[in-house]
């Protein structure tokens, strides 16, 4: 401890001259030059420019936001009061009998007419030569791009569980984000989940807030404003985005499903209001949305028929084609896809038939959307294409690849084009009227797993998520995204 | 029409002239207007100064006011542009074209006049 004196501070220094001394002397020691052999030639680089060193800058975003403004009043001179209506009159007349107010109108009177006669004489934007034949559809090989990266906002990134695009503009995105990993909930892991508006891609458009995280995130077809989401403690919410963040409502916890909700999806219905649920608890739930305290009817997934919740398989994902409204089907945690029929008249006859071949969770399930009958479904390291009929095993599936598939979909506007995704991060477009054997495209999207896929309405756009939360969308090509002429028979042949 | 000023008695039928002549030349002016105003298609005419007061307009004034705010801002930044790109040049007529309706807007130093007219289509 180093003490001082308060009186001794400030005092001046005295030094002093000394003549110089040699601290240390070390001789040379020649036995350490054996050590060392001599090089010669020596290369050296002789260079004339002058040094220069490389730095990066990155200028920080700058927050930018568009208001617009009110005009209430114009500019009156200040001996005017606006309110009063003699003395605007007044400054108008005397506005009006000003020459150069005369001479101008006259003369942006005459610019004037002319344009609005052109206007009525001519539409300009008129379709003078019909549709054209479109050219022969090239070759191209095909290909996909990034038109978008969206990033999820918080610093502990979550899995983006689930997408859904909005159903009339294919603008807006909402996206489910939870954390999938048993138990890996972090303190400061925010539950929100958001909708994103694809012209600005740095800030959500809403920010939904469940009172816990989301799984999967569903549009309602018929009201483009009512969203339904299930949650990871089970409960199914339901938020309208005309009136904010917050759910509207939410299932009471007795009665919701005691795992995640992993599908949620809406039925066809005339009120439009009705959902149904399935969880790896083993149960599907019917849930009005107008009364969300109780389901409107349970389903348990035993397949023994007896409707034990004890040998019930727990539902991974779940199927519903609004063609088909009594009928729906079930991806399980076994490996085991269970179709159902919700009209039958007692639980044991609900369950119709049931379809194994995979060895891990079902982890997608999609009809064709141009024959109902045909299915795929996305487990473990294959995808498989299975016809309602043949129950014995699929049709078609694909060779093992090295990284299991996490999820996949039809193409809306191709019946012979789908879409996987691994957990390696690519994204395999599958074509099975061209290559069997192999994706027709594969494409490495990010370096993190993919957790879900989802394609727009129109077929061109597909939005995947990351583990890290990322949503990444990919335009791709149009050879992959128009009907060629003869596919359809090509594959009703099939 | 210029009038000398010096050694003229301002009688009363004199005054009434003069009355006569500004009324005629604003009468003009109201023709302009008037003739804008029916053509087929026209929804409104509205005539604005530089500070945004409304001098004429067919529409109400909150509206009006609305027109002649946004619009003067964006004439000028037209200006600009057009200017910038060339100093020799400058913007004589603007024309936005939108889902509803046509605004077209006939700019000057001192004051705007902007129409409002639904395309035949």
């Amino acid at each position: 401890v180093y003490t001082r004196k308060r009186s001794e501070f400030g005092r001046p220094c005295s030094f002093s001259d000394r003549p110089a001394k040699v601290n240390v002397d070390i001789p040379p020691d020649p036995s350490m030059a054996s050590d060392f052999v001599l090089r010669n030639p020596v290369d050296s680089y002789v260079q004339h420019t002058s040094d220069m060193s490389e730095h990066e800058v990155n200028t920080e975003r700058v927050e930018v936001e568009s208001r617009g403004v009110n005009h209430v009043e114009g500019g009156w001179p200040k001996d005017i009061n606006p309110q009063e209506v003699e003395q605007t009159i007044r400054f108008r007349k005397k506005v009006e009998k000003d020459e150069h107010y005369i001479n101008t109108i006259t003369h942006l009177g005459t610019l004037m007419e002319h344009c609005v006669k052109q206007n009525n004489a001519i539409n300009i934007y008129e379709e003078y030569f019909g549709e054209e034949e479109v050219a022969e559809v090239e070759d191209e090989p095909p290909s996909a791009k990034t038109i978008n990266v969206i990033r999820d906002p918080n610093i502990t990134k979550r899995t983006a569980t689930h997408l859904s695009w909005h159903p009339d503009t294919c603008k807006k995105l909402a996206v489910a984000y939870s954390s999938l990993e048993f138990q890996q909930n972090t303190k400061d892991m925010s539950f929100d989940s958001y909708i994103w508006d694809l012209e600005n891609p740095n800030k959500p458009e809403l920010v939904l807030k469940p009172s816990s995280p989301l799984v999967s995130l569903e549009y309602n077809p018929k009201d483009s404003h009512v969203l339904v989401g299930g949650c990871y403690n089970g409960q199914m919410a339901y938020w309208d985005t005309r009136k904010g963040g917050l759910p509207v409502e939410v299932s009471t916890v007795e009665v919701s499903h005691r795992d995640p909700v992993y599908g949620a999806i809406w039925l066809q219905s005339k009120t439009g209001t009705e959902c149904f649920s399935a969880s790896t608890d083993g149960q599907v739930l019917w849930w009005d949305i107008r009364k969300l305290s109780e389901p409107t009817e349970t389903l348990v997934l035993d397949v023994t028929r007896k409707g034990l919740l004890e040998n019930a398989l727990g539902a991974v994902t779940l199927e519903f084609e609004p063609t088909m409204p009594t009928k729906f089907m079930v991806g399980t945690e076994q490996g085991i896809v269970i179709a159902c029929n919700r009209k039958a008249k007692t639980p044991p006859e609900k369950i119709t038939s049931t379809y194994s071949g995979h060895h891990g969770p079902v982890y997608a399930l999609a009809r064709n959307p141009f024959y109902p009958k045909i299915f795929l479904t996305v487990g473990d390291w294959t995808a498989r294409i299975w016809s309602e009929e043949t129950k014995e095993s699929s049709i078609m599936w694909t060779k093992y690849h090295l990284s299991y598939l996490t999820d996949g979909c039809w193409s809306t506007v191709r019946p012979a084009v789908f879409f996987t995704t691994r957990s390696d991060g690519t994204l395999d477009v599958w074509d099975f009227l061209f290559k069997q054997n192999d994706p027709s495209l594969s494409l490495k999207v990010c370096d993190e797993p993919l957790s879900s896929l989802r394609l727009q309405d129109n077929g061109c756009v597909v939005g995947c998520g990351s583990k890290l939360g990322t949503v990444t969308l990919l335009e791709i090509s149009s050879g992959l995204c128009t009907l060629q002429r003869n596919e359809k028979t090509l594959a009703t042949a099939v | 029409m210029s009038l000398k000023r010096s050694s003229v008695q301002y009688t009363p039928s004199y005054i009434t002239l003069l009355c006569l002549l500004c009324n005629r030349e604003k009468a003009e002016v109201e023709e302009t207007l008037k003739r804008i105003q029916a053509h087929k298609g026209v929804i409104a005419t509205i005539v604005v100064n530089a500070e945004g007061i409304p001098i004429r307009t067919t529409l109400d004034n909150s509206t009006t006011v609305q027109y002649a705010g946004l619009l003067h801002q964006l004439i000028m930044k037209a200006r600009s542009t057009v200017r910038d790109i060339d100093p020799q040049n400058d913007l004589t007529f603007l024309r936005i074209r939108s889902k509803k309706h046509e605004i077209m807007v006939a700019p000057d130093k001192e004051y705007l006049l902007i129409v409002i007219q639904n395309p035949c289509e």
